[in-house]
């Protein structure tokens, strides 16, 4: 074996390697962040689906139900705050840039189509990201470091479906009904700015809210909200899932890294995808 | 003789390689059916990198794995179902979860991984969490009870399946040295109760010799020695200077008894120089009925027991120029080399009349809190003198002595103790 060593070596040496060219060195790296790339699309998507079908068991259920709870509920207030506040600015703004016009009284279309459309699926994503996902990376990335997803396997339970199958359906279920409570909040605190505080009639504002708002707009909204939910989740669990496999830091230093990644790519992504979906839609 | 018999597990050629750094070369090894075997070597050589590949946590980059003779990598899914559905591993760090309650942790294997009913799970979990002394902590969180019960809980976890093969993964780490023993001592006793087949990291020497049929020692990357704890006491190999030697010594300066390698090279070399008609003495103390003592005044007291036995032997015989070791669980032996039997027989009178005075004031000090509860038990400690001569072996002067005990203390946790 020594002997084989050896004429690997001399061999290894005797290899005049070429200089790299401009061409050589931009394509080595950028084909390398691309097949990276590649390969963690394909490992998310595997991670996804696989997740996916094991939502569907009996034994789901409770677990679905503490999800539920935990991405749904426990965010309720951070989004109706925000909710309420994003609704005063746009009322604040828009009826400033209509008043010019002499057409206040479109301010309900305004605010209900801007909310319904786009800001109230985006910034309720966000927003739920910034609450749950994170706290999901980290939950389940001090899960991994610690052993217990090991254990897990140890004990015969798919790790996927006892922690990522109910968080994928808690999303599903809990983004669309935060992305309700956002419109509807918004709405409210728009008319507050706008009727209250800015003397815009709220019979008005709210026949245009009622009347322009056509059933489409709110399915589009929720398709959007639907794709936010399961990419936020999927983000945040693979990141947290795969914390032992980073090269750059390890123990506790890759859960923080993990959780800053997952909201990061998540926020990213809600908005490159949100691009996308509304292209499908429009 | 144990080519004889067939493993139930066995690695053949095992290789195993992160990155650039090889940690397992070729390794072979077998673990034999009902037994306990005790895997030990130093830190970061990868005895937990073993047992994962076991449970193929971790897949071998050469060589191969075979359960019952048949190689795991090549299970059909019902196989590999069937194999990995015998084995329980109990994690270093016990892997508890910690938003779960000690009942969770210990029902969740039956909860998620069998389709029992709710209350077959209940009673199941509850009998385990009874078995391991856990019953007053079974509503608190792992955070919440002490490492001693965070280990228990991971073994009433490990154990809850009823599995043919459990794995320990250093079972003992950050205990002291009462809990270490009595984690020791339920290993052996679930072993021995349930007839489980054990493979155990640990570093607890020469404790583990008690409870471990077969030794496996992993050094630079290979198995170095795989036989009998007596054959592994003999083993000649900078293993045991580099981990084992060490170790020993720690031992004696934490208890100040000797192990059983040293009291035997000591008996060789105070005796050797002696005229082959000089007699010396040798003493063997016997704690009787030590499984009653656990099975009811629990695995720590009878540690401590054991311990303050021991220490009480050591003190008092040292003090006249004898030496002393444990040689099995519950047995001490002590040799007073420059005494004969006439005068050794003071000697014990002596020592009986001071362990009956102050002695046992520390064994019913451990039975104290025991004593309070309806677990009684009632136990003794037997002695027993022989005399011998340079050119006979201590194991037969030790057996005479083991013939010749009789009964030195009574204890009843009813009363404390009596003699």
């Amino acid at each position: 074996m020594a002997e084989n060593s050896t004429v690997e070596n001399t061999t290894e040496s005797a290899i005049v390697k070429p200089r790299k060219g401009f061409l050589n060195s931009f394509f080595e790296f950028f084909g390398g962040k691309a097949l990276r790339l590649n390969n963690d699309l394909g490992a998310m998507a595997i991670f996804f689906f696989r997740s996916f079908f094991m939502i569907f068991r009996l034994k789901q259920i409770p677990e679905i139900i503490a999800q539920i709870y935990f991405i749904g509920a426990k965010s309720t207030q951070i989004v109706l705050l925000v909710g309420f506040f994003t609704g005063m600015v746009l009322g604040l703004q828009l009826y400033f840039v209509l008043v010019k016009f002499g057409s206040v009284g479109v301010l309900g279309t305004a605010i209900a189509l801007t909310l319904i459309r786009e800001m109230g699926p985006v910034l309720a994503a966000i927003m739920i990201t910034a609450r749950a996902g994170s706290a999901m990376t980290a939950e389940i990335g001090i899960q991994r470091i610690s052993e217990q997803i090991d254990a897990l396997s140890t004990m015969r339970i798919d790790p996927l479906g006892y922690l990522i199958s109910p968080r994928i359906a808690a999303a599903v279920i809990s983004f669309p009904i935060l992305t309700t409570f956002f419109d509807l909040i918004g709405i409210i605190g728009a008319w507050f700015s706008g009727c209250v505080l800015l003397g815009v009639n709220s019979g008005t504002y709210f026949y245009r809210v009622v009347a322009s708002t056509q059933m489409d707009d709110i399915m589009g909204g929720y398709y959007k909200s639907i794709v936010f939910g399961v990419l936020v989740v999927t983000i945040c669990c693979f990141q947290g899932f795969f914390t032992h496999m980073r090269t750059d830091s390890f123990g506790a230093k890759s859960v923080s890294l993990s959780t800053t990644s997952a909201v990061v790519i998540s926020c990213v992504m809600i908005l490159v995808s949100d691009y996308v979906v509304t292209s499908f839609i429009v | 003789m144990d080519e004889q018999r067939q493993p139930l597990i066995e690695f053949r050629g095992v290789s195993k390689t992160f990155g650039t750094r090889n940690i397992l070369n070729k390794i072979d090894f077998s673990i034999y059916e009902g037994e306990v075997t005790t895997l030990i070597g130093l830190s970061g050589t990868g005895k937990s990198v073993t047992l994962k590949h076991i449970i193929g946590m971790l897949k071998p980059d050469e060589g191969e794995i075979r359960f019952r003779g048949k190689a795991i990598d090549k299970m059909t899914k019902a196989e590999w179902n069937d194999y990995i559905g015998q084995i329980a591993y109990m994690f270093q760090n016990n892997a508890l979860f910690d938003s779960l309650t000690v009942f969770e942790n210990v029902a969740m294997p039956l909860k998620y991984g069998t389709k029992m009913k709710k209350k077959e799970i209940e009673e199941k979990a509850m009998a385990r969490i009874e078995q391991t002394e856990l019953t007053e902590v079974f509503d608190k969180y792992p955070s919440e009870i002490s490492g001693g019960m965070q280990k228990r809980t991971a073994l009433a976890r490990a154990l809850v399946t009823d599995p043919q093969i459990v794995l320990f993964d250093e079972p003992t780490t950050g205990q002291d040295p009462i809990r270490k023993n009595a984690i020791l001592g339920m290993v052996a006793e679930y072993q021995k109760r349930f007839g489980f087949t054990a493979l155990m990291i640990s570093h607890e020497i020469p404790d583990v010799y008690f409870i471990s049929n077969r030794i496996l020692a992993l050094y630079d990357r290979k198995i170095v020695f795989q036989g009998d704890p007596e054959e592994f006491e003999a083993l000649d190999h900078p293993f045991r200077q580099e981990l084992i030697s060490s170790l020993e010594s720690l031992g004696e300066e934490l208890t100040g008894l000797y192990s059983k390698r040293h009291f035997k090279v000591r008996y060789q070399t105070d005796l050797s120089q002696r005229r082959p008609d000089a007699t010396y003495a040798a003493a063997v103390f016997t704690i009787d009925d030590i499984d009653v003592i656990g099975a009811n005044l629990g695995h720590e007291v009878t540690q401590q027991i054991i311990r303050s036995l021991g220490s009480y032997i050591n003190k008092h015989f040292g003090a006249v120029g004898g030496f002393s070791s444990r040689q099995t669980i519950n047995e001490y032996a002590t040799v007073l080399p420059y005494s004969d039997i006439e005068e050794a027989e003071r000697i014990m009178k002596d020592f009986t009349r001071d362990f009956q005075a102050h002695g046992m004031s520390g064994i019913e000090a451990a039975m104290a809190d025991e004593a309070k509860s309806e677990n009684c038990v009632e136990f003794s400690v037997q002695a027993g003198l022989a005399q011998g001569k340079p050119q006979i072996e201590i194991e037969s002067v030790m057996e005479f002595a083991r013939f010749n005990q009789k009964q030195i203390a009574q204890f009843s946790c009813a009363r404390g103790g009596k003699a």
